[in-house]
């Protein structure tokens, strides 16, 4: 950038001037990605140390005889709350709420996505900035209602069972916050099938509907096969939000062992009874951060993509 | 584009032949609307209808339980005196501040780091690859992993002030954490630590949107790359401003777990931003509807951020 000044300037300081200028640059730059990686690279470590090591080393030191013994402990030995048997289960828990929550709304953002663009009837672009809005609102608004929908729900459910034998999934907190997160993720997954399909030319839907076909048949043949990259997009953001969610599954599954892993790992790290086990604490947080951390290495590049859709829309 | 032109479409010609057409071809013509009902509907009651809701119980005097007597705006009155009651602070009053400063200084610094990194990894670094995913990883975390790595590294006993005095700075204090005026800059801290990778990736791509030949014009008319980034560069960006402001704003507003993770709400609730407020009045102490009404001002407010932004991005482009 030093090009830009004065050419006689630059032939008498020119290479040096430059040269600082990069070494400033570099600098800066390596400065602040140490910012970044320093708590991962923290966490790291302490959850290879032992307990001793804790107390007496350096927070930055490189442990002296690395242990997985932390990283066993926290899966399948920790006490989360009253039960000590790790957080493994509550890791599943997140699994089975996410993989059903993923996958309903990324579904359903795609259907709303080709109607709202390639089926369009008065009024289309209301409808679409209703549900947008909803992308937006702080969910302490809707918390309340919910719960006390979701409670109705449960006891519902409670005297099914009782009457049937079975409670076809209502009260189960797993199903509850699936439908929570389908619910409130759909205005961002319409959002990026939208935007999507918006640019995807609609000349080849028309020719497909005067040769007959149906709007079930345009959607799998035409739309699906060219749809991969946003749902690769939709996917991951869905399942980065939902995975890392706190406040609806601390409202709505908050206790026992039906917490989905961010509110077991809450518990973990403020449980105040006995000796802090920090290794433990710092092996249960990197677990339930690899799964996210996992598709980001992996697809961070349609992980950006995502964020940028949610960011500037159109 | 090709697999387009390629797929096959099984035509359908009996189908206005046959006596149950009309019925049918009007059910394909309802067919989008049909497919589309459930998810408004769904965003109608569960967004809208609950919003009403919450509205309605900020109005009565609900408790532990939902009552549906209307008694006044007694929620917004107390919340109203409390806005004023600095000495000792009140929760609200607490909550309030705490998110002026935390919104002020997160979305400050989210975007000055920002712009600030994006325009130093924009000038042909190498190594580019390397650094932007280390700058953007928090994003990937959850609010909850995020409070616990900082608290370890904040806590005065564990982290980096112990750290320093083994390394012989022993004068070195920094005990923000537990120190109820400081805490919320605490929260700050990590929040930008979290979101400041991703506002530089949104201001980068801003960056390598902007045509070249601007730039190069420029620099042949002899501005220096001080006056280039400050008079031409920036004013560009002015529409990913914008969106990063909105981004912010709407985290910053959300924010809940971060508090709960990295401080548990601080001593005394002193790290308490309005969603925690708002958590805590419903769920545990028993003021239903001040904490409808909290969270009623909460969704107003960031109406306001919200609307205009979003009927300028839907009208921008007539279709």
């Amino acid at each position: 950038m030093s090009a830009v000044t004065s050419p006689a300037r630059q032939a008498s300081s020119g290479v040096s001037a430059r040269t600082i200028n990069r070494i400033v640059i570099y600098g800066l730059l390596a400065l602040f990605a140490l910012f970044y990686l320093m708590p991962l690279f923290v966490m790291l470590v302490t959850s290879f140390k032992t307990m001793d090591e804790i107390q007496n080393g350096n927070m930055l030191a490189l442990p002296q005889s690395p242990t997985i013994a932390p990283w066993f402990k926290a899966w399948g030995e920790t006490c989360v709350g009253l039960t000590c048997a790790g957080i493994k289960g509550y890791f599943w828990n997140s699994i089975k709420m996410v993989v059903p929550a993923v996958l309903i709304s990324t579904l359903l953002g795609a259907l709303n996505g080709y109607v709202l663009t390639k089926w369009r009837f008065r009024g289309h672009t209301l409808v679409f900035a209703m549900m947008l809005f909803a992308c937006f609102i702080p969910f302490q608004s809707v918390l309340l209602p919910m719960a006390t929908i979701l409670g109705s729900i449960g006891r519902f459910g409670a005297s099914l069972q009782n009457a049937t034998g079975f409670n076809f999934g209502l009260g189960n907190s797993t199903v509850n916050l699936v439908f929570v997160h389908v619910v409130y993720g759909l205005g961002f997954t319409t959002l990026f099938f939208r935007n999507y399909y918006e640019a995807f030319p609609t000349e080849l839907v028309k020719a497909a509907q005067v040769d007959g076909a149906s709007f079930f048949q345009i959607f799998r043949r035409i739309m699906l096969p060219n749809s991969m990259p946003i749902f690769v997009v939709t996917v991951i953001y869905q399942f980065t939000n939902i995975w890392n969610d706190f406040l609806f599954a601390s409202a709505y599954a908050g206790t026992g062992d039906v917490m989905p892993m961010t509110v077991a790992l809450n518990n973990v790290v403020n449980t105040s009874t006995g000796v802090v086990e920090y290794n433990v604490n710092m092996a249960a947080a990197m677990i339930a951060a690899l799964p996210t951390l996992i598709v980001y290495v992996v697809a961070g590049r349609y992980f950006v993509r995502g964020l940028m859709a949610g960011a500037v829309k159109g | 584009m090709s697999t387009v032109a390629e797929t096959q479409i099984k035509l359908t010609p009996e189908h206005d032949a046959r006596p149950g057409a009309t019925v049918r071809s009007r059910l394909q013509d309802l067919l989008p609307k049909i497919v589309l009902a459930p998810s408004f509907a769904a965003t109608i009651i569960f967004v809208y209808g609950f919003i009403l809701w919450t509205i309605y119980l900020s109005f009565t005097n609900s408790k532990t339980f939902p009552s549906y007597d209307i008694t006044g705006a007694r929620a917004y009155q107390r919340l109203w005196r409390w806005t004023f009651e600095s000495d000792p602070p009140s929760s609200w009053y607490t909550s309030i501040t705490n998110m002026g400063i935390f919104g002020f200084l997160y979305i400050l610094i989210c975007l000055a780091l920002g712009l600030f990194l994006a325009i130093l990894l924009d000038q042909k670094i190498r190594g580019e690859g390397v650094l932007r995913p280390i700058y953007l990883y928090p994003m990937a975390l959850s609010f909850i992993v995020t409070g616990v790595a900082w608290k370890w590294f904040l806590d005065p006993g564990l982290g980096l002030e112990q750290t320093l005095h083994q390394w012989g700075w022993t004068s070195f204090h920094f005990d923000w954490i537990k120190n109820k005026d400081f805490v919320i800059y605490t929260v700050v801290i990590a929040g930008v630590w979290q979101a400041s990778g991703f506002i530089m990736a949104m201001f980068l791509a801003g960056l390598r949107g902007i045509d070249g030949e601007i730039m190069k014009a420029a620099q042949i008319d002899g501005a220096t790359t001080f006056q280039l980034y400050r008079r031409i560069v920036i004013p560009l960006l002015r529409p990913v401003f914008l969106s990063a402001f909105i981004v912010l704003a709407h985290l910053a507003i959300k924010s809940y777990d971060l508090v709960v993770a990295l401080t548990s709400g601080g001593p005394g609730g002193s790290a308490w931003l309005p969603s925690n407020f708002m958590y805590e009045f419903t769920f545990k102490r028993n003021e239903m509807a001040v904490g409808s009404a909290s969270a009623v001002i909460m969704l107003m407010t960031l109406t306001a951020i919200i609307v205009p932004y979003l009927y300028s991005e839907l009208r921008e482009k007539p279709r």
